[in-house]
């Protein structure tokens, strides 16, 4: 039997950086068959070139067997390929039948609104879906947003249907019931592609798991005869584990947080009386839901906000809650904010500038009237091959062209290059795929054993366990408990949910 | 002269002054729907303007011949703009004014060249719709205006059924307001939105064209005077909708319609603040939006904002 779709030695780059590398797909009609790999590994890339999104450099599509070129999303979908983005691909204000029609042309607006409603109601029935044709998009919860994404592509007649991170956006409960679906259609002959980087999706609900890295695709195989360890290690290549830490000895106190508050411009209360010391040498993880104050008190911590009431003493300095940055940058403060493009980085200049700049008012790169270029290319070229910075052609080149976690090790390769004594990360792996993930916390490790006091904020539990000395657990704007390692999950959790 | 007859000479003269505001915000309001930031108003109504003038003093024909000669001359000058905008992805608001700069040079130049300076033009006769032009008061108010008073108003209807009513509206507000989401359902962003543009610009010529042709019947260089920018400012009034652009157009005819009336009726008003009044209530009407609150507010979401498909982020 010919396969539905198959995809062979397709390349493509974006601005010279490669994100294709000759990668080859197929998947047969009935099966559910995941495309499996980490952020960057192309698997999304690889999925718009089969939706007509991207044209392809080189490579081939065929359709049952039959090679075909697509010129566009509309020629693909003629040929029953249908996909659901990551992101949405939904017009806010439009109804859900106008987004539908708009995705499936008629020839007459107001005969085509009638046939497309008419359509939406079949398909919401054999799917059970609960939408109605005449709600705005923007109206409706992310799960309902995604029914109408399937639906959309379903009344186009798609054989083909490409979801891209379904369950991303999804509480477990709901992930669970939309694979079910997804199984159903299935057997009902369609061809199903999961886009997933989620090793428990493809357990439960795949035939069979194309694996990709780099670009490439590096594996081929049946998930229910791979142990969990086996598919790991094919998506990420080989990891290296967190280095040896030293046992806490408790150092003199670095950084005391006190009685901290912020209100928000309006009105509400982000801060509310937060109180915490980090020793030297020691990882202080700071753990919450998400909203509850961790924001701004990163913000606070690294100077992009001034807190209303409250001081940050610094060992050595005094209390810096309102001083500005070069005053910060001389009490040796690293920051590693969460949002790097918009703190971190000015990603329209060159790599060798980003991190030239932290030390411009040293006299280490020249004076007020002439810029030592030399040595700052030098330093940069050092930074990048000590940090294992990837893709970088030149030091000249935008510093916004590297991916995350390369942008990532540039910021902290900056900030670590002063030995800072107090260090402030917020997020640091947020949106890294677990190589990246790694050499950041090997970084942070580093540091602690040198000495410094490390505050690290983070919505990840699992980050903040594994490298804390201790963790404080935020709620509504303070820290309502402390914990020693090694802390007790169950205990974190109860004290994120429990307060007030 | 009495207060009524002040009143009925005022309000019939505000659809001449309005038709102006009317048509250019329409025009705008059907390229920024596609998502394209327009400032070009007030260079292609000069296009449209000179475009009429010149048309009827070299072919003495019907002035319809005229408005439509403006039509054209603005959605040529304005496929300039589209290039620009659409093709070469320049900021928007840097080309909208570059576009507005040229047209007021080369209408200048064309203008003085040809000798086309304070030359009397034709003009349109008023359309009395008779029986009902007779009944008093409201017969010279609505039903002896001309042409293209009564066109405008079926112009408004015909955009508001496109925009809203046919497949080629939703796909023009689609562009507009997620080009991403359009090109997945493979709607070609570029397409429409060059289309939205040389389209609403014909509609910004004729406005032009209307003010050379019919209401001030001569071409003096700069005669637009502004009237661009205000009804760039009418769109965000409106909130990107046909029918409040049309009332805000009413609006304001009705207050540079006051001008002359005032002069003429020996009321002792400085003249330059009289001429300033159009202008003093442009800035009154952006305080007033910006100071009400934005629910229901129909601003595409994707104005000003370029689409490139095979972007990385």
């Amino acid at each position: 039997m010919a396969s539905a779709l198959q995809l062979v030695g397709i390349r493509k780059s974006f601005d010279g950086a490669l994100a294709l590398d000759g990668a080859s797909f197929e998947s047969q009609a009935g099966e559910v068959h995941a495309l499996l790999g980490e952020n960057g590994a192309g698997k999304s890339s690889l999925m718009n070139v089969a939706a007509g999104l991207y044209a392809p450099d080189a490579g081939s599509i065929s359709i049952d067997g039959a090679p075909i070129a697509l010129s566009g999303p509309a020629a693909a979908r003629q040929h029953g390929i249908g996909m659901v983005h990551q992101h949405f691909k939904l017009v806010k204000p439009f109804t859900v039948a106008e987004n539908v029609l708009l995705a499936n042309p008629q020839p007459h607006f107001a005969s085509g609104i009638r046939n497309i409603r008419a359509a939406i109601e079949q398909q919401v029935g054999e799917l059970k879906f609960s939408i109605d044709p005449d709600r705005r998009i923007d109206t409706m919860t992310v799960a309902e947003q995604q029914q109408v994404e399937i639906v959309k592509v379903l009344v186009g007649g798609a054989k083909i249907l490409i979801l891209d991170e379904p369950t991303a956006v999804l509480t477990d409960a709901e992930a669970i019931g939309l694979l079910e679906i997804v199984r159903r259609l299935a057997r009902a002959g369609t061809a199903v592609v999961l886009v997933t980087h989620k090793l428990q999706d493809v357990k439960r609900f795949a035939d069979r798991v194309t694996i990709m890295r780099g670009g490439k695709t590096v594996a081929k195989l049946d998930p229910r005869h791979a142990s969990a360890e086996e598919l790991t290690e094919l998506t990420v290549g080989q990891t290296s584990a967190l280095p040896e830490r030293s046992p806490h000895e408790g150092g003199p106190t670095r950084l005391n947080v006190g009685t901290l508050c912020y209100t928000r411009g309006d009105g509400r209360v982000m801060l509310d009386n937060a109180s915490f010391h980090v020793r030297a040498g020691e990882i202080y993880g700071i753990a919450g839901v998400s909203g509850n104050g961790q924001a701004e008190l990163a913000e606070a911590l690294i100077g992009a906000i001034e807190p209303s009431s409250g001081e940050i003493w610094l060992d050595g300095t005094g209390d810096i809650s309102r001083a500005g940055q070069t005053k910060r940058r001389e009490a040796k403060i690293a920051a590693i904010p969460a949002d790097r493009y918009a703190y971190a980085l000015a990603g329209s200049l060159p790599i060798s500038d980003n991190l030239a700049v932290a030390q411009i008012r040293s006299g280490r790169y020249g004076s007020v009237v002439k810029l030592d270029r030399a040595a700052m290319r030098q330093d940069a070229l050092a930074a990048i091959a000590d940090y294992d910075v990837q893709g970088v052609r030149s030091v000249g080149q935008k510093a916004s062209l590297l991916s995350g976690g390369n942008a990532q090790k540039l910021v902290i390769a900056r900030e670590f290059s002063r030995e800072p004594d107090v260090v402030v990360a917020h997020s640091p792996s947020r949106g890294l795929d677990v190589r990246a993930c790694a050499a950041v916390h090997q970084r942070l490790i580093a540091a602690r054993e040198r000495g410094a006091a490390i505050v690290l904020i983070s919505e990840d539990l699992d980050e903040v366990l594994s490298l804390s000395d201790r963790i404080g657990v935020m709620s509504r704007g303070t820290i309502v408990g402390e914990f020693e390692r090694p802390a007790d999950r169950q205990a974190i959790g109860r004290a994120m949910v429990d307060h007030g | 002269m009495n207060l009524v007859d002040f009143l009925i000479n005022w309000i019939a003269n505000a659809p001449v002054t309005a038709v102006p505001y009317a048509l250019a915000a329409l025009g705008l309001i059907v390229a920024e729907r596609s998502g394209v930031l327009n400032l070009t108003a007030e260079g292609l109504m000069l296009v449209g303007a000179l475009a009429g003038a010149g048309t009827s003093l070299l072919f003495v024909g019907h002035p319809a011949v005229a408005l439509l000669a403006a039509m054209v001359a603005a959605s040529v000058v304005s496929l300039l703009f589209a290039v620009l905008v659409v093709v070469l992805r320049i900021n928007q608001v840097i080309a909208g004014l570059s576009v507005v700069f040229f047209c007021q040079g080369l209408t200048g130049l064309i203008g003085t060249l040809a000798k086309w300076q304070n030359k009397q033009l034709s003009g349109l006769v008023p359309l009395k719709i008779w029986p009902l032009s007779e009944i008093p008061v409201i017969g010279r108010i609505f039903f002896m205006q001309d042409p293209v008073v009564y066109l405008t108003i079926l112009i408004f209807i015909a955009v508001n059924f496109l925009l809203f009513r046919t497949m080629l509206g939703l796909r023009i507000r689609a562009v507009g307001e997620n080009p991403a989401a359009a090109d997945a359902a493979g709607v070609s962003v570029a397409l429409h939105r060059i289309l939205a543009i040389v389209a609403g610009s014909s509609l910004i010529g004729l406005a032009g064209g209307y003010i050379s042709v019919v209401s001030v019947k001569l071409w003096v260089t700069g005669m637009t005077g502004g009237r661009g920018w205000i009804a760039v400012a009418l769109v965000v009034f409106a909130r990107w909708a046909p029918w409040p652009a049309l009332a805000g157009a009413l609006l304001f005819g009705c207050i540079e319609a006051l001008i002359p009336h005032v002069a003429a009726a020996g009321i002792r008003v400085p003249q330059y603040l009289m001429l300033m009044l159009p202008y003093l209530a442009t800035i009154a009407v952006m305080i007033w939006v910006g100071a009400k609150d934005h629910r229901g507010s129909q601003e595409p979401g994707a104005l000003g904002q370029p689409h490139v498909r095979e972007e990385r982020r």
